[in-house]
């Protein structure tokens, strides 16, 4: 009877020490060299990694001319690359056409631009003064660039160029289109059929086209369109073209943002009487457009990468302002890669910096919606 | 103190109904106001600056030759022509470079999730590098090393002898067309339409059954065996024609532009790290507990990704995946930077030589609505394909 349950304590062997999770050298064996593939990816992509990396030292700095002496760069082309490029043609890429004894001009303006976007990008200046802000900043933006007062030389927009161009182009192009994005938007959930439809088609219009045939139209067609001797000047032209382009992506992000507010929304403020603006003003747009300011920060990355284009119709913005001024000049001109890097670097920081910056407020609206 | 009767009879602008008619009406009419004042100006000034207009510069000769045309053309053909030859164009980088940026944007995206980090290191990078930087740029810099930094063709860089990469561009051997390679096509179509009919049948089979069929290998094998039938009925065609190089001349194969290799990397590359970050987002919206709930089910990994997490992540992915493909596909424009000959170079050469520019232009977006469209409605179907079924 008793044959079932032994009486004798028999000790079962201890269990194995669990697998150490923790620390530097569980985290190597866990992401490096967790089983055979892994391990063979890693000691591939360890041999290449330290092949490339000693190649690009050796090209980018090693080898490299840092001076702005063009046979120096000509002797070591192939082996080594040449930054002085950058330092001898650095005014005519960052600031393009425009004068050199006034470039100062320029690099202050859009310094202030800059200031005021980053400002209207952070919460302690989310203050009713910041429009005041808005009001005296921008005037006094186009006041230092195109001069003409206070004792400023006049400079034609024609020579406007390089970085302040871009950002100009970024900035406005979406400030601009915003109302119009807004309306539309709205437009396109209005039960009035007309409305309607007028804004479908403007939206699909415009997506299903690339912004350079919309560029083209305002570099060519535009003038058509006005009255003789009422054209205005290409600048103007192709800010409006990259604004109505921007106001219709913009629109299809915002209308996201009004699809994801719920109905009963809607249905409780007209319970309380308020009026289809009221309604749209006090209780949609703001949760919907704090659901969509992710979003809108990536279509700005957007239209700042598209403002590269512009150089198609003849504006010389940073892409442009490097072509013109390494194409005329022959004994520059077999460095273009490394002026290209540059400028890649200044798009790169740019855009990086504004998605880290999307990323932030998403999870800022993120912890408005945990209870 | 009157009290005013709840059932006096509005005035007809206080009824929601007539004013939003009069809203459309004012808003209908200020368009059309709008348009016919802008088509005013437009005539004016056309008529005084002595431009002329209308479509019938088309049938005149274009005058100006295109590099690479998968149609023959020359200098003498019509303008039409020469947009033809521009539309298939623009559709042969676009259709390449989808395929091509859908394959790397996968690969890059599942590597996210990799075990190993520095594969994870590595999409993460590319991913943040390519697309923080503006495509237009891309292009010119692939187009530039591709032009000034290989070779020039008498030092050609060979692969087996039997290709060549060089300043030239890309050369390629290609088979002789031969009548074979239509009956090969036409018995892989054949075999496209038995693979579909068995994979039907095999699948209502396991709604029955429960017995599983094989419904990859099986079905493509069908396709294969199609084509080689085709092609062994249409005489075996076997004769290819293998490049050579000879000092600055090539003969035979077929070339491929650095024009277009350059477009198709800078448009592939960039497009594939968006098409990355679309997959990642997909697969990662899938939650946890559904992969867990099919291993719990006694499905393997590998089950689990077919039937559980790949159908759940797709219905996240089309949407946002279609329009990168319309954006690889307008991005195409660029093509122009680069004198890569597509309907954007072609429209802007002859806009140059007619100074038809509302023509050209007109040409240039109905193309490309034509094809946004035509991708929209395809990747529509196949969404409403893939999404989910409910009551």
């Amino acid at each position: 009877m008793s044959a079932i349950v032994s009486e004798i304590f028999q000790p079962i062997p201890p269990r194995l020490a669990p697998v150490k999770t923790e620390g530097t050298l569980a985290w190597i064996r866990l992401n490096l060299f967790s089983n055979v593939w892994s391990s063979a990816a890693t000691l591939i992509a360890l041999v290449l990694i330290t092949y490339g990396a000693n190649r690009l030292l050796s090209w980018g700095l090693l080898n490299a001319v840092f001076v702005p002496d063009a046979n120096q760069c000509q002797v070591v082309r192939g082996n080594g690359a040449c930054w002085g490029v950058v330092s001898e043609k650095f005014n005519f890429i960052v600031f393009g056409r425009y004068p050199v004894s006034e470039q100062w001009r320029p690099f202050a303006a859009t310094a202030l631009l800059i200031a005021l976007l980053v400002a209207s990008c952070t919460r302690a200046f989310w203050k009713r003064w910041l429009i005041g802000v808005w009001a005296v900043v921008v005037p006094a933006y186009f006041v230092l660039m195109r001069g003409g007062i206070l004792g400023l030389p006049e400079v034609p927009t024609d020579l406007w160029g390089g970085l302040p161009l871009t950002v100009m182009l970024a900035a406005f192009g979406i400030v601009l289109a915003f109302p119009i994005a807004l309306l539309v938007a709205l437009g396109r959930r209005s039960k009035l059929p007309a409305i309607r439809s007028l804004c479908v088609v403007y939206v699909e219009l415009i997506r299903g086209v690339p912004l350079i045939s919309v560029l083209f139209m305002a570099s060519f067609m535009f003038p058509l369109f006005l009255p003789a001797n009422k054209s205005p000047d290409v600048l103007v032209r192709v800010l409006a073209g990259i604004t109505l382009f921007s106001a219709a992506y913009l629109a299809e992000v915002v209308r996201g943002g009004l699809q994801a507010i719920a109905k009963g929304q809607v249905e409780a403020a007209d319970t309380l009487g308020l009026s289809y603006w009221q309604t749209q003003r006090k209780i949609v747009l703001p949760q919907a457009l704090t659901l969509v300011v992710p979003s809108i920060v990536n279509n700005f990355i957007g239209i700042f990468k598209d403002t590269s284009l512009v150089t198609i119709v003849s504006l010389y913005e940073l892409t442009g302002a490097l072509e013109l001024a390494l194409n005329s000049d022959a004994h520059w001109r077999p460095f273009k890669l490394e002026a290209y890097l540059f400028i890649v670097l200044i798009y790169f920081i740019f855009c990086f910096s504004m998605s880290r910056y999307s990323l932030w407020i998403e999870k800022q609206v993120k912890r408005s919606k945990v209870r | 103190m009157t009290i005013r009767s709840p059932y006096k009879r509005h005035s007809w602008w206080r009824s929601q109904a007539s004013r939003g008619l009069l809203y459309q009406a004012l808003l209908l009419s200020l368009c059309l106001a709008g348009v016919w004042y802008l088509a005013h100006n437009t005539l004016l000034n056309m008529s005084a600056r002595g431009i002329q207009s209308g479509w019938d510069f088309l049938n005149d000769a274009a005058g100006f030759d295109i590099g690479e045309s998968v149609v023959s053309y020359d200098a003498l053909d019509p303008y039409w022509k020469a947009f033809l030859v521009g539309v298939f164009n623009t559709l042969r980088v676009a259709v390449i470079g989808v395929v091509a940026a859908t394959v790397l944007g996968t690969l890059l995206g599942v590597g996210r999730f990799s075990h190993n980090a520095i594969v994870r290191g590595f999409c993460y990078g590319y991913v943040e590098l390519f697309r923080n930087v503006p495509v237009l740029l891309q292009l010119l810099m692939w187009y530039l090393l591709l032009t000034e930094a290989l070779p020039s063709l008498d030092q050609a860089i060979s692969f087996g002898s039997i290709a060549w990469l060089s300043k030239s561009g890309l050369i390629l051997p290609v088979p002789v067309w031969e009548f074979g390679h239509a009956t090969a096509g036409i018995g892989m179509v054949i075999g496209l339409v038995a693979a579909s009919l068995y994979r039907r049948e095999a699948h209502q089979h396991f709604e029955a059954s429960g017995r599983q069929h094989s419904m990859v290998w099986l079905p493509m094998a069908i396709v294969a065996f199609g084509g080689l039938a085709g092609w062994l009925v249409g005489g075996a065609p076997s004769t290819w024609s293998i490049p050579t190089v000879d000092g600055f001349v090539m003969n035979g194969g077929a070339s491929v532009t650095p024009e277009f290799l350059g477009v198709l990397l800078g448009l592939v590359l960039y497009t594939a790290a968006f098409i990355a970050e679309v997959v990642r987002s997909g697969l990662n919206a899938v939650a946890h507990g559904q992969s867990e709930a099919a291993a719990s089910l006694g499905l393997n990994r590998r089950q689990a990704i077919r039937l559980v997490v790949l159908p759940q992540a797709m219905r996240v992915i089309i949407p946002p995946i279609t329009s990168q493909y319309l954006n690889l596909t307008k991005n195409s424009s660029l093509a122009v930077a680069i004198g890569y000959p597509d309907i954007v170079s072609v429209a802007n050469t002859t806009l140059n030589q007619t100074g038809r520019a509302v023509e050209c232009v007109a040409i240039i977006m109905a193309v490309y609505l034509t094809m946004s469209l035509a991708t929209s409605t395809f990747m529509n179907w196949y969404n409403r394909r893939a999404a989910i079924k409910e009551r």
